[in-house]
């Protein structure tokens, strides 16, 4: 579990995280969702621990990242996976060397027992037959097949999605939402997703924060969205004509 | 006050490539790839150039020798010393600046643009080692070049000298052997050294820090050739302040 208190972050004095509090659950996966600007990827990167906060705390089961010294900090990555917007793959490398890349820097397996855990991953993900491609020749699903390959290949506590379906079409999306959601399940991690995407919301939205203007306006399920008494959430949610009409039938 | 804080995050920069060393296992293919792009990779340009230019410094010395008096032996002299003490250390290091720093901007900062660097950091790893540590192991080799740039350089001259008619093969031999300082050698491998250093860091320290999407990758290539140049001229002068006075 992840619990953010009182999470504060601005830069050249414009405040983009306003006292956040936060509760992100195991097995879960947990949805920060928000228009553009809204603080959203700089709240990720405060929990990977890529951005330091101004003020305020984050607890990695009850271990707060923001007093870790480096080393430490360094020790508590190993155990985070994430899978980001624009898969951030090796382009050097090919799929497998990849996914074992992780698995090379951090364990001392052989490298059967490696290639045995890669191709465990792999049939995981569903990417039979493309651990010789390069990412340039895999299409925009399948490179963020790898990315989540990569991204639980050392089995991590933690997974964290920066927009990872950003640039699919909403099939693939959708494919991708659930494969996210399964793994989460099968793993029991702690997964955090960034997104602005309302099929994700609705497919996998099991614990959802949303961000309006660095400040937290509202927190709830999938399952209570169409209840929510906020109307800058009822703004974002139902920003498109169909979604609109959607909620005057529900009503 | 800008480039203070800029010089002051190379030093620290520095700091952190010797601070985690990555697994040599994970190293040791980098360092591999990494002498082969960037010195075998530039073995060929480095050839050419040098022989040519060696050829033109001879050829220029024998056009500019009028008096009767002067011995054309000084060809051989004047292209020797100017391919061992500033051509094939400085002006091909400058050289290099371009086509080394500017790979190592590029593929650092690519790397940064599309988030690999921060997918390297989420996994714990000492990315200015993982990195840049890499490219300097491979640009401790670059003297070898440099030897090779000398020998083709004063190969250029003697070629240019002898098959141009401006002084025989004999004479330009005597020239590159009289008044031969051995220390000039040594200074001109101490000054390689420490500019294959700042080869292998000022371009990855523009690459690492860059700040955008493709194309401040080509403005920080083109920044990083211009600042790579700048430091290897003033330190040149540093270094033969300290050492030839």
């Amino acid at each position: 579990m992840i619990r953010v208190k009182n999470l504060y972050k601005s830069f050249d004095n414009v405040d983009v995280l306003k006292k956040i509090n936060a509760k992100f659950e195991k097995g879960k996966t947990n949805l920060i969702i928000g228009q553009s600007g809204s603080g959203k990827t700089v709240l990720l990167k405060c929990l990977l621990g890529l951005l330091n906060p101004d003020d305020g705390k984050i607890f990695f089961n009850e271990i707060s990242i923001t007093d870790l010294k480096s080393k430490e900090k360094r020790l508590l990555r190993k155990e985070m996976g994430i899978v980001f917007q624009s898969s951030a793959l090796f382009d050097s490398m090919n799929v497998q060397e990849n996914i074992i890349f992780p698995l090379r820097m951090f364990t001392s397996k052989t490298e059967e027992e490696m290639l045995e855990r890669v191709n465990e991953v792999i049939k995981r993900v569903n990417l039979i037959n493309s651990n010789n491609k390069m990412p340039s020749e895999l299409s925009g699903g399948m490179q963020k097949r790898v990315a989540i390959a990569r991204a639980i290949v050392m089995n991590p506590k933690f997974l964290f999605c920066d927009e990872p379906n950003s640039g699919l079409d909403p099939k693939t999306a959708i494919i991708i939402d659930n494969l996210i959601q399964e793994i989460t399940k099968e793993y029991e991690i702690t997964t955090v997703i960034n997104t602005h995407d309302m099929n994700s919301v609705m497919e996998i939205g099991e614990n959802i924060i949303f961000l309006k203007d660095g400040i937290k306006e509202w927190d709830g399920t999938n399952k209570n969205i169409y209840n929510a008494n906020n109307a800058h959430f009822d703004e974002f949610v139902y920003s498109s004509e169909i979604l609109k009409k959607a909620k005057e039938l529900m009503k | 006050m800008k480039i203070i804080k800029k010089i002051g995050s190379y030093f620290l920069m520095l700091q952190k490539i010797f601070g985690k060393f990555t697994k040599w296992s994970v190293l040791r293919p980098l360092i591999f790839k990494d002498i082969e792009v960037l010195i075998l990779g530039s073995i060929g340009i480095v050839a050419f150039i040098s022989f040519f230019v060696g050829g033109v410094v001879a050829i220029q010395t024998a056009l500019n020798m009028s008096n009767p008096l002067i011995p054309r032996n000084l060809i051989g002299y004047a292209t020797r010393q100017s391919v061992i003490l500033e051509f094939a250390p400085t002006f091909m290091s400058i050289i290099m600046a371009g086509k080394v720093g500017s790979y190592i901007t590029s593929s650092i900062g690519t790397m940064r643009v599309t988030e690999q660097i921060d997918a390297l950091e989420v996994m714990g790893i000492n990315t200015y080692n993982y990195l840049i540590f890499p490219k300097i192991v491979a640009l401790l080799l670059y003297p070898f070049v440099i030897t090779f740039s000398m020998f083709l350089g004063i190969f250029g001259g003697y070629i240019a000298s002898v098959y141009g008619g401006f002084c025989s093969s004999a004479l330009f031999i005597e020239g590159i052997q009289i008044e031969f300082i051995p220390f000039h050698v040594r200074y001109a491998f101490i000054k390689t050294i420490i500019f294959s250093f700042l080869l292998a860091t000022i371009p990855a320290y523009h690459g690492y820090y860059l700040k955008g999407g493709a194309l401040q990758v080509g403005k920080a290539s083109t920044t990083s050739f211009v600042w790579t140049s700048v430091v290897i001229i003033f330190v040149n002068y540093m270094i033969t302040q300290i050492l030839l006075t």
